[in-house]
């Protein structure tokens, strides 16, 4: 087994979906020599070529456009989207069309494109370097929303989201691209979409998660433990829409009490969804109110941004008020 | 067809050639213009390579360079008036010395200090209402429709104010250059676009961009007149502006500007070009780089000297590095800014989400965090 950052994992990915299936094509800005602003397509180029590798002119409309014909005619586009920010070119075609075209057309059609891109805060990108989109796509029927916590995921998941029939919009957090260092087998293993991860166990709060943020709570999970002895679980979600419910709840069962934490502002925001979702199916479960740490209601500032995002501070007042509640 | 401006759309026009001698016709422009002209290129240039180690001190998040393309910014944006509107992207620190901004405000801005006026809420854009100079959208492109809007509403009010917007090469191809483009021509729009085609948009050529033979000859297709110029002589772009705001002014609508350039440096500090494009191919560049073949022209004008020219680039380099230093006594902005001005009134939501933000702060200290 190689030890491997999330780039790396994903590059390994791509590489070996290409391998495997020539249907595969990569297209965005950069993604050629310069290897994608991140590198995560670096080397493809060499290995198969300007056809399967496009670097195309600077339209993320034309970029996803065109992918989703692509799609449609039978090849398995990934398409970058730089950072994942400047997506709302392509809004209207992913809304419009990504996510519409199996059903506008009776199961006729279909769009098996995977829109990937860099997410998320915490490398002072400021405003238009560091958004966390996951609630649009999660909003749109049609699309299945992605996002992976360290490299052994990034790779089975990215796998998985080439496969799928349907388009997935897969959010890279580029604050844990390189930090996080894990074992990733070479051999063609996947991680199912739709399938969450209990990566701390717990028996007082169920603290749900995904992304960069995994990473976070377990640090005031961690803390939590430390001063109070409280022992909180941590699931990291890994697919955001269509969600594991069935692992909240059975951790709920449990532990009777939830936190949420995403980077992704509060209001309709994911946790809006599984706060909801939980309200609505297994409100009997819980012993107090649900607790949501995420991003403030503003655009992402360049200034402060760790005080903008969650932080161990935020979180542990979340623990603390579902503790002593 | 020449109506349309096919031909100079096609062409180059010059006024200097790299050696700094006069090619064609030598437009009459003032010495004391000429004179400004120089020193905000020099002071653009001065400042720009101090965002660059400002960058590498780790003050500064991260700088797009703008060597090699300061004629185009500084050309283009003197031939605007003081009431007239920028809409700039993020590579025209000339313009925006030209409009009026001192070296120290932008700086304040580029680290966010408690004097950034935009209050830290984005990198890498500058500007201000008080110099009519509209701080850039980060997406590429966005800002072009909004110039048009801009001038549309000049000409709907009666004003005769114009607009003018850069851009790069890379934008034209999205859709914001074309929307904006095609309402210009419909409506008759008093703007003058500026394409900084500097030959690159990171790593992609322009020639992965269009199949087009020049992007100017973009602008004829939306019925706007397309000029290419080239892009580091500053007296061509200057001539070639001052046409097109008088056209604008004048309500003859809309022009095309390609100002042919070459980006010298990386595409930002996060940039390594020796991926994709040669060290052969940049020296090349160099010999057009714009601010030393203006020097010999001025020189041979003889409307500056060797010491003339020494003393000023002493002269900004002081101003510029006593500037860094008041810039940097500046305290940080306070954290509570990071929850104000996203409505004209905060609205309940983000009352509660101030008092989260407060008592995280008193959480923190309770816990021994460092969060910055
Ligand atoms: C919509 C959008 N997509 C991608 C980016 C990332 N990006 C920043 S600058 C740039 C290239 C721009 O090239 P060009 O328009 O030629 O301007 P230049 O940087 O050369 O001045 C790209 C792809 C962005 N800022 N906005
Ligand atoms: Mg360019």
């Amino acid at each position: 087994m190689l030890v491997m950052n999330m780039v790396q994992a994903l590059n390994t990915a791509l590489r070996e979906e290409m391998r495997r299936d020539p249907r595969v094509v990569v297209l965005g800005e950069d993604v050629g020599r310069r290897g994608g602003v991140f590198l995560v397509t670096e080397g493809l180029i060499d290995e198969f070529g300007e056809e399967r590798v496009i670097d195309t002119p600077l339209t993320e409309m034309g970029i996803v456009g065109v992918a989703i014909g692509m799609a449609m005619y039978g090849l398995r586009p990934v398409a970058e989207i730089q950072f994942i920010d400047f997506v709302y070119e392509a809004f209207d075609q992913i809304v419009s069309n990504a996510a519409k075209i199996r059903y506008r057309t009776g199961g006729m059609y279909s769009v098996p494109l995977v829109i990937r891109g860099p997410c998320c805060g915490g490398v002072k990108g400021g405003m238009h370097h560091s958004q966390s989109p996951e609630a649009y796509f999660g909003h749109t029927a049609g699309l299945i929303t992605v996002m992976p916590s360290g490299p052994y995921d990034a790779k089975g998941l990215l796998k998985s989201a080439i496969r799928a029939e349907d388009p997935v919009i897969f959010l890279e957090p580029k604050s844990i691209y390189r930090i996080i260092r894990e074992e990733v087998p070479e051999d063609d293993y996947t991680v199912p979409l739709g399938e969450g991860k209990i990566v701390r166990e717990g028996s007082d709060v169920t603290l749900v998660t995904w992304g960069a943020m995994v990473h976070l709570s377990l640090e005031a999970a961690k803390l939590a433990a430390e001063k109070h002895g409280w022992s909180v679980e941590v699931i990291d979600l890994r697919t955001i829409f269509p969600f594991d419910k069935d692992l909240v709840i059975e951790s709920l069962e449990k532990t009777e009490r939830l936190v949420i934490v995403h980077e992704a502002p509060k209001s309709f925001g994911p946790g809006a969804e599984i706060s909801a979702y939980i309200a609505e199916n297994a409100i009997e479960l819980l012993r107090s109110p649900i607790a949501r740490v995420t991003g403030f209601d503003t655009p992402f500032p360049l200034a402060h941004e760790k005080y903008y995002m969650p932080n161990i501070a935020r979180i542990y007042m979340a623990l603390r008020k579902v503790m002593e509640y | 067809m020449s109506g349309l401006g096919i031909d100079r759309a096609l062409g180059f026009y010059r006024v200097i050639d790299e050696e700094g001698r006069v090619v064609g016709e030598e437009p009459d422009i003032p010495s004391a213009t000429l004179i400004d002209m120089y020193t905000y290129m020099v002071r653009a240039r001065i400042l720009d390579e101090w965002l660059l180690k400002l960058q590498r001190m780790g003050k500064v998040a991260i700088h797009a360079p703008n060597r090699g393309q300061e004629a185009a910014a500084v050309g283009a944006s003197m031939a605007l008036r003081r009431e007239d509107w920028l809409f700039p992207s993020y590579r025209e620190l000339g313009a925006l010395l030209v409009r009026g901004m001192s070296e120290e405000e932008i700086l304040d801005r580029a680290l966010y200090n408690a004097d950034d006026p935009l209050k830290g809420s984005d990198f890498a854009i500058y500007g201000h209402r008080k110099y009519n100079t509209i701080p850039a959208p980060v997406p590429v492109g966005n800002q072009i429709p909004h110039a048009v809007g801009a001038a549309m509403a000049a000409k709907i009010m009666g004003h005769d104010t114009v607009v003018m917007t850069f851009f790069g090469d890379g934008a034209t191809s999205r859709g914001d250059f074309h929307a904006g483009l095609n309402f210009a021509g419909v409506f008759k729009a008093p703007v003058v676009f500026v394409i900084q085609n500097n030959m690159w948009a990171i790593s992609v050529p322009l020639s992965r961009q269009t199949k087009a033979p020049t992007l100017a000859i973009k602008g004829v297709a939306y019925g706007v007149p397309g000029i290419r110029v080239d892009g580091n002589d500053v007296v061509a772009v200057y001539r070639v502006a001052v046409e097109a705001v008088n056209r604008a002014r004048s309500g003859e609508g809309p022009t095309l500007i390609e100002a042919r350039t070459y980006r010298l440096g990386p595409h930002t500090t996060a940039d390594d070009p020796s991926r994709y494009r040669s060290e052969e191919e940049v020296k090349k560049y160099e010999k057009y780089e714009p601010i030393r073949r203006f020097r010999r022209y001025l020189i041979d004008r003889g409307l500056l000297d060797e010491e003339k020219d020494k003393e000023l680039w002493e002269k900004w380099g002081e101003h510029t590095r006593k500037a860094i230093e008041r810039s940097l006594e500046k305290p940080p902005l306070p954290v509570e800014v990071i929850l104000e001005d996203v409505y004209s009134e905060p609205p309940w939501n983000l009352r509660e989400q101030l008092r989260e933000l407060r008592e995280s702060i008193r959480v923190m200290k309770e816990l021994g965090l460092e969060v910055e």
